[in-house]
């Protein structure tokens, strides 16, 4: 008999639902051991809603036709020289810590992803989360290739994957994967899936890609389009575990709370890197993190927690605090690295004239008063021939691991410090929203490998911190660190266009 | 509940226990109102370190690049360490008088306002 041509409806129930089977001399507990201790409780599976729909070989071969339109165009991009379109070599630096600290993130989605994508009772879950998975590993692959080029040209892109889980402030992106990936399969995907990929991640892929078609950058801008359709399936993902988990069981509603409330908070200390990048990174600017902040966060989100409170949800714990820090976040975290612009592997700079204008006509509030002054000061010790690098190392926050450099946002001028002590060690966070997490499973975070304190326990090498940058960073000194002026990166620039 | 984990009874593992750091301490001092220095600094000390030594070697190593700190009348500083008033004694060792590991001391020079009075 001939092989009766299935239609799609058909190709995908047997792909999801018939490739499970019914245990009869196994304990089905024990073939999907995670699904219980984290508290959550499924009643019935068969109530998942399949995000994605797609079959394998759907799938297969969409993706495809748009790798292949992909790759034609970095390979245009490089045989035209396309870096030298961009608008500006301080735009570079936006791409180095994309590759150094976000493209590192997409493998470790692809790892949790493949993780989870087994742990869960339900086929259409585990169907899912591994479709994801292999989404996430394409994009960290395309995203490395749109990359490769600048690395011929520009320093402190040659070692991004050892840097990743080496370097001080990649220790942010990284502890928040790492995070995510050692809890359990249910708070991964409200961590990943939801809070991540649902709420936030506009305010990641935008900011980036807008930049870069703001700058000139047509392999970024590429990646970015051949990667939304992939985002708009993740959303969906996003969305669906959350009504899921809430439908499933009442005593669902408060654990999903505690995970919203730390993933948003998670989250946004992550996206303060994305912040700086927008007002102070990008020589042709999209708009300030304020009005990305407002746009993407305060009216889409809200929004979806209105949608959300029928369930019991409310907004994020301290998403008023939020609504202070997006006048503040990315000056602060500018006048990090431009503090330890001698231990970052890109560059730091001040602001031009024509760049302290638009940001104090985009934070009249703030600009002024608090970070202008910052910045005369910079000058001033400039211009002095002592451009300022901060001596010492950093206090850092034992939960998001940033240096502690955020102040009380009712206090601007005064550094926001919080403490705990549990069992007798003391332990310092930038914010309530990073103490409220540690101090909800301490046990987790006593673990937390600081940069700073590896270092001075010895195990970043050394003794000095130069040698710790070199060798254990494996950074080039002199070359991939330090300020724009008068680095290779800007001297190289200029051959190439010609100026003296 | 210390952690939500599927191994009964897990415990992690304290990384910045005092004994990692050969011999010393680590003490996080901050300048307030100062934030041409955008956070507070973390030194590794011997606990016997005199508070003097950390005052005007390791301190005024980071903080002496300020263009207030030749300025500061020590008479009229006030310190806060973890929180809490407190009134440092100069020749003593710092695990004399309470500067444990880990400790937060922070600086407050009310008279001096920072770089154009804008607490930079
Ligand atoms: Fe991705
Ligand atoms: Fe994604
Ligand atoms: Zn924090």
């Amino acid at each position: 008999m001939a092989a009766k041509k299935l239609n799609i409806k058909d190709k995908y129930r047997l792909l999801t639902r018939d490739l499970d089977w019914e245990f009869s001399y196994q304990d089905r507990k024990e073939a999907f051991p995670y699904e219980e201790f984290e508290g959550i409780k499924i009643t019935d599976w068969s109530k998942w809603e399949d995000p994605f729909r797609l079959t394998m070989d759907a799938y297969w071969k969409y993706q495809a036709e748009k790798e292949k339109k992909l790759y034609a165009i970095f390979d245009a991009f490089a045989q035209n020289n396309g870096h030298l379109n961009i608008s500006d070599p301080r735009y570079a630096n936006a791409l180095k810590i994309f590759l150094t600290g976000v493209s590192p993130l997409e493998y470790q989605a692809f790892q949790g992803f493949a993780h989870t994508g087994r742990q869960f009772g339900g086929v259409g879950a585990r169907i899912a989360c591994q479709m994801q998975s292999i989404d996430e590993l394409r994009h960290v692959q395309t995203q490395i290739h749109a990359m490769s080029h600048y690395n011929k040209f520009f320093d402190g892109f040659q070692d991004w994957s050892h840097m990743h889980d080496r370097v001080w402030y990649l220790s942010v992106p990284k502890s928040f994967f790492d995070d995510a990936r050692s809890a359990g399969p249910f708070e991964y995907l409200v961590a990943i899936s939801f809070s991540f990929e649902y709420v936030l991640t506009n305010l990641l892929f935008v900011p980036f890609m807008s930049g870069a078609a703001y700058n000139g950058d047509m392999a970024t801008v590429t990646f970015g389009f051949s990667a939304q359709s992939d985002e708009a399936r993740h959303m969906t993902l996003g969305l669906e575990v959350i009504k899921f988990l809430l439908e499933q069981h009442e005593d669902n509603v408060p654990i999903v709370q505690k995970w919203i409330d730390k993933w948003f908070w998670r989250g946004t200390r992550l996206l303060s890197i994305v912040a700086m990048m927008m007002d102070y990174m990008l020589p042709n600017k999209v708009m300030s993190w304020k009005e990305a902040w407002e746009v993407y966060f305060e009216e889409a989100g809200g929004s979806l927690f209105k949608d959300l409170a029928r369930y019991g949800i409310r907004m994020p714990k301290y998403a008023e605090t939020t609504e202070k820090e997006k006048e503040h976040v990315s000056h602060q975290a500018w006048w990090i690295f431009y503090n330890y612009g001698q231990a970052a592997g890109f560059h730091t700079w001040i602001p031009t004239d024509k760049e302290l204008d638009w940001l104090s006509e985009k934070y009249p509030e703030t600009f002024d008063k608090y970070y202008r002054p910052r910045w005369e000061l910079a000058r001033q010790m400039e211009a002095e021939g002592k451009r300022f690098y901060n001596p010492g190392l950093p206090q850092l926050c034992n939960c998001c691991q940033i240096p502690m450099g955020f102040t009380e946002m009712d206090d601007p001028t005064q550094i926001a410090y919080r403490q705990t002590v549990y069992n007798g060690e003391r332990y310092h966070f930038c914010s309530d929203g990073c103490h409220d997490i540690f101090v909800d499973e301490p046990e987790k975070y006593v673990q937390s490998w600081l940069p700073v304190h590896q270092i001075f326990q010895g195990n970043c090498g050394g003794p000095g911190v130069e040698d710790v940058l070199r060798d254990y960073y494996r950074m080039n000194v002199g070359a991939d660190n330090l300020d724009i002026k008068g680095s290779p990166d800007e001297q190289r620039w200029n051959a190439w266009k010609g100026v003296a | 509940m210390p952690i939500q984990a599927i191994t009964p009874d897990y415990h992690g593992e304290v990384r910045d226990r005092l004994e990692n750091f050969h011999g010393n301490q680590l003490v996080y001092v901050g300048w307030d109102r100062h934030l041409l220095f955008c956070s507070a600094v973390a030194f590794p000390l011997a606990p016997d370190t005199r508070f003097a030594q950390l005052r005007d070697e390791a301190m005024a190593g980071v903080f002496g690049l300020h263009p207030e700190w030749a300025q500061v009348d020590w008479g009229r500083v006030s310190w806060l360490l973890d929180g809490e008033p407190f009134e440092p004694m100069l020749d003593r060792p710092l695990n004399e008088q309470g500067i444990g590991h880990k400790s937060l001391l922070r600086m407050q020079t009310p008279d001096l306002k920072g770089f154009q009075s804008a607490g930079v």
